[in-house]
């Protein structure tokens, strides 16, 4: 008896502020040299106290109405209470009973479907992340062990679903759609590895018929979308079989093991901390007033949805290429950029949906980071357009600029592959051509059309392709045509 | 006369007519700090060379300027749970030794932008945790008036330092009383203006949502002329309150008969010590003469302010002094090499048994389970006791009380014993509750042994004025009282 899947997930935002949600510390922590991004306050000194980033606040306030939630008119922040060392304070600030926002949902669309899911969103709420530490070990010994205090403090959004997630594709679903609507937003960069975006998801199997779920377990580390389908695979997979071998399932924490590609037990439950929580007496309760919301609507920037209608009715899109290109916000940027230097929409759009991410997902890379930028793409595309190059080659141009990050000018001219436009140099080869595979002209010429596709063929062979098909179509069709009248 | 007797009034005009210098109270100070502090042990650190560089500067300032900075050189003492930049602040804890702040509290900042001198860090109950100074990890403050009883506290360092001219004036905090009952037990002026009023930034927690930054001087004016730089709105304390801050020195002026007295007859009742209602009686004569009206009034949910405030203090205690682990700062003891055991190890051999105890209790009242019952309940009455105050604030400007239930006690008296110790705060800390404004003021002595009696003036929010104003009245009628100081014969028994 297999039984349902119930996924419910916990994801974590970083949000994208100037500065940290309770001082005046950059952001920019990424790589930065340990604990240069600190101060009294997110270093947690005795006598430091927090002021809240407004910003924060506004970031927070555009995930939560995109998420359909019900905002909260008065927040309040509580204090986690727990002992580590990455957390100066001994506490987090984070929000409890009074959180920013609760009651929201998402809906996925299914590809080639009119049906929707509805995925429900618990509560959305405002926290402050922990700084990190860093060990040291010797023959697998950890000997000492330092702490980097640079993200404490970084701004937080945490968002929590209701377990309605029934398979890991749907994680992931409802996850690449999450993270491209707070890129829309502004409110999050989105990314996994870096861990600006962390998901932990909690999973058990309810049995078919019964409305009790089963025992959830929590899964954690993933730092991936590959990862978080193998992580709630194995795991799906693993409560199963402890199920079908009549075993319980323990309630814990697990760590999903990249390597190992497996789960493993970090802590149960039972020895589950008490945080103590209780309302921080440093800051004031947040009021969010419907003037404040109304405004945050109103700055709102666009969103897929209306960003696949404007490119339809502007760049004259197919809906399917909108679609594509409005998926993934920075797809949807390098379109525009392209467009405002380039005027044939359609052909941009064809070579970025077609070789261009080709490449990039060959290469699993992100297109902000494309070596190949939008104005390279377009000179590529120019170069085209004066016949100065075939398509074909321009696609081996274009791999050759993606790997190389040079221009397609460059290249074209260190290689010599500019297109053969001179007549009678093609007049030659097709001579050639014609010697060599008489009976296909003789073919061609009792009526079998498609034969002078052949031979056009022979011919882009001959030149390595990079004649113009045209033109050796039109060059064969006039000397069949006089062979035949002279005969 | 010794210069450092002087009161910050006579000071800052004898420094205006250039008829003393900086350096030379600052030297007076610190012989005199010499002097007492071996038998007093009101400081933890005497600020020497600091503090007479700054006096040099500023000395040439006011001789080459027109304009001399508001304080001009006035020596301030500062309670060593106020961050000093490059000044060890221990909170008068073996957990914070060697804790160096890279940074000035907000007040410590005003008060040097002001031209004011820090003389030096003064002792208190471990993380103010205490109404004696006995539960200090260093040292016990001895009262200036009989040293075999305590101080007060916990801002007892100040509060003796003040009576004893071992400095001209003090900062304080108070979380339950510990600014107002020191300074009634050494007979000095202690204010704790209204929750908000002073930035807390800076000033390392105890009772966040209680503490407040007050000050302790040898008279009302003196008081008020430190109001006047300290008090007002600070960006980095959202707690703080952006309202105008009025000249708190204007405020002291003749004249009272415009108030209304209440006399919460709560606190005049059982466990009051006899002589000490005698003077406030005799003090609320007075402002009757003085064309005051006064009535008995109550405060009804009085009784339960007492477990409401230790439930709420000690809880947020518990989470405020989590932070000293010996990870970052401090003391840490590290013998294994295990991460838990060098969070026992550092927080059982660093923190004191009323610290330890004080966690314990506040860790307990936030457990789940235990929550509702305690904390939330206790945040319950705290809204009622607000409500009361609200209540009778409708109807009068002020109330008026004594600071303590009893005189200074023994040293060594009530430590064993932390209920009778609690006790000692039960005037004074419903007014932390309430977020109020308070004042004790010395009314008198008792009759055998010469112990100083505070009387408590309690206002509304950010109605320090009139509190002032009462108090600089009294203080008129009183001019005996004031003159009296503490009769520091000890010190030849010391040298015996």
């Amino acid at each position: 008896m297999p039984g349902d899947i119930v996924i419910g997930l916990e994801i974590h935002l970083q949000l994208l502020t100037r500065t940290k949600m309770f001082c005046h510390c950059s952001t920019e922590y990424i790589d930065q040299k340990p604990n240069s991004h600190t101060c009294p306050v997110c270093l947690g000194l005795p006598g430091s106290l927090p002021v809240l980033n407004k910003k924060a606040v506004e970031l927070a306030l555009r995930a939560a109405i995109a998420l359909n939630c019900h905002i909260n008119n008065t927040n309040i922040f509580h204090r986690k209470n727990y002992f580590y060392p990455d957390l100066p304070k001994a506490y987090q600030i984070s929000q409890y009973n009074q959180p920013l926002a609760v009651n929201g949902f998402l809906m996925l669309k299914e590809e080639n479907s009119s049906e929707s899911r509805k995925i429900r969103i618990n509560r959305v709420h405002l926290e402050e992340d922990a700084g990190k530490l860093v060990h040291w070990e010797k023959e697998g010994k950890i000997v000492y062990s330092l702490v980097d205090y640079n993200r404490s403090g970084i701004p937080l959004l945490e968002i929590v679903t209701e377990p309605d997630i029934c398979s890991s594709e749907e994680a992931v679903i409802f996850l690449q759609k999450l993270r491209n609507m707070v890129q829309y937003l502004d409110v999050c960069d989105g990314n996994l590895e870096k861990g600006s975006l962390r998901c932990d998801a909690n999973i058990s199997i309810r049995e078919r018929g019964k409305g009790r779920l089963g025992t959830k377990t929590e899964v954690k580390n993933m730092n991936s979308f590959r990862a978080i389908r193998l992580a709630l695979d194995y795991e799906i997979k693993r409560q199963r079989r402890l199920i079908e071998q009549g075993e319980i399932v323990v309630q814990e924490t697990r760590r999903w093991d990249e390597v190992a590609g497996k789960t493993s037990a970090m802590r149960s439950k039972e020895e589950a901390q008490d945080y103590r929580y209780f309302p921080e007496p440093d800051l004031l309760p947040l009021v969010i007033n419907q003037n404040w919301i109304a405004e945050t609507k109103k700055n709102f920037p666009e969103l897929p949805e209306q960003k696949k209608e404007r490119f339809i009715t502007n760049f004259k899109l197919s809906e399917y290429d909108a679609r594509r290109l409005v998926e993934v916000k920075s797809l949807g940027d390098y379109f525009e950029q392209a467009t405002q230097i380039y005027p044939d929409y359609k052909k941009i759009a064809n070579w970025i949906l077609g070789e261009l991410l080709h490449l990039l997902s060959e290469g699993d890379i992100d297109i902000k980071k494309c070596p190949v930028t939008a104005s390279r793409l377009v000179e590529l595309l120019l170069l085209i357009d004066r016949k100065i190059i075939s398509n074909k080659i321009a696609k081996s141009i274009l791999e050759q600029m993606f790997r190389t990050g040079q221009s397609a000018t460059d290249l074209v001219e260190k290689s010599g592959i500019t297109q053969i436009s001179n007549k009678q140099e093609i007049d030659d080869i097709i001579e050639h051509i014609i010697k060599d595979y008489w009976p296909t002209v003789e073919d061609y010429c009792s009526g079998k059309d498609k034969a002078i596709h052949f031979l056009v063929g022979q011919v882009m062979k001959y030149t390595k392709g990079r004649a113009q098909p045209d033109l050796v179509l039109n060059l064969l069709k006039e000397r069949i045509k006089k062979i035949s009248e002279n005969s | 006369m010794s210069l450092n007797e002087l009161t910050v009034i006579d000071y800052l005009e004898m420094i205006r007519k250039r008829e003393i210098t900086v350096e030379q109270v600052i030297k007076d100070t610190i012989k005199h700090i010499d002097r007492v502090d071996e038998v007093l042990k009101s400081y933890l650190y005497i600020n020497r060379e600091e503090a007479l560089k700054e006096a040099k500067k500023l000395d040439k300032t006011i001789k080459n300027n027109k304009d001399i900075p508001p304080l001009a050189g006035l020596p301030i003492a500062v309670k060593d749970i106020i961050c000093t930049k490059g000044i060890e602040t221990t909170c008068a804890s073996k957990i914070l030794k060697g804790f160096i702040p890279p940074y000035d509290a907000t007040v410590v900042k005003r008060i040097k932008e002001a031209g004011g001198i820090i003389i030096g860090k003064t002792n208190l109950d471990e993380f103010a945790m205490g109404s004696s100074n006995e539960s200090s990890a260093y040292q016990v403050t001895l009262n200036p008036w009989d040293i075999t009883r305590v101080p007060g506290g916990s801002s007892g360092g100040s509060a003796a330092a003040v009576a004893a001219d071992e400095t001209l004036i003090a900062l304080g905090t108070d979380t339950g009383g510990s600014v107002r009952l020191p300074a009634s037990f050494c007979g000095v002026v202690g204010i704790k203006p209204t929750y908000g009023r002073i930035s807390r930034f800076g000033v390392i927690a105890y009772a966040s949502s209680l503490d407040q930054v007050g000050i302790l001087g040898k008279g009302v004016k003196d008081v008020a002329v430190l109001m006047n730089i300290i008090c007002g709105y600070d960006s980095l304390d959202s707690t703080s309150v952006n309202v105008s801050v009025p000249d708190f020195l204007s405020s002291c002026r003749e004249g009272i008969n415009d108030l209304k007295f209440g006399l919460p007859r709560e606190f005049f009742s059982q466990g009051l010590h006899s002589e000490v209602k005698e003077k406030v009686m005799k003090c609320i004569d007075k402002l009757c003469q003085l064309g005051g009206k006064v009535e008995e009034t109550s405060l009804p949910n009085i009784e339960y302010a007492l477990p409401a405030y230790y439930l709420i203090a000690m809880a947020e205690a518990s989470s405020n002094l989590a932070k000293f682990d010996g990870v970052q700062y401090g003391l840490r003891i590290e013998d294994s090499g295990d991460l838990e055991d060098m969070y026992l190890k550092t927080r059982s051999q660093g923190l004191g048994a009323e610290v330890i105890r004080r966690i314990m209790l506040g860790t307990y009242a936030l457990s789940s389970g235990y929550y509702d019952a305690y904390y939330l309940k206790a945040q319950k009455v705290r809204t009622l006791i607000k409500r009361d105050f609200d209540n009778v604030f409708q109807k009068y400007d002020l109330l008026i009380c004594p600071t303590s239930p009893v005189p200074p006690f023994k040293v060594g008296e009530r430590i064993a014993d932390p209920i009778t110790m609690f006790l000692t705060d039960v005037y004074t800390l419903p007014v932390n509750l309430a977020g109020l404004p308070g004042l004790s003021i010395n009314c008198g002595f008792t009759n055998r042994e010469n112990l100083p009696i505070g009387l408590q003036i309690i206002g509304r929010s950010f109605e320090e004025e009139k509190i002032l104003r009462v108090a600089y009245n009294l203080e008129q009628e009183w001019k005996e009282i004031k003159a009296k100081k503490p009769n520091l014969s000890f010190l030849k028994d010391q040298s015996l």
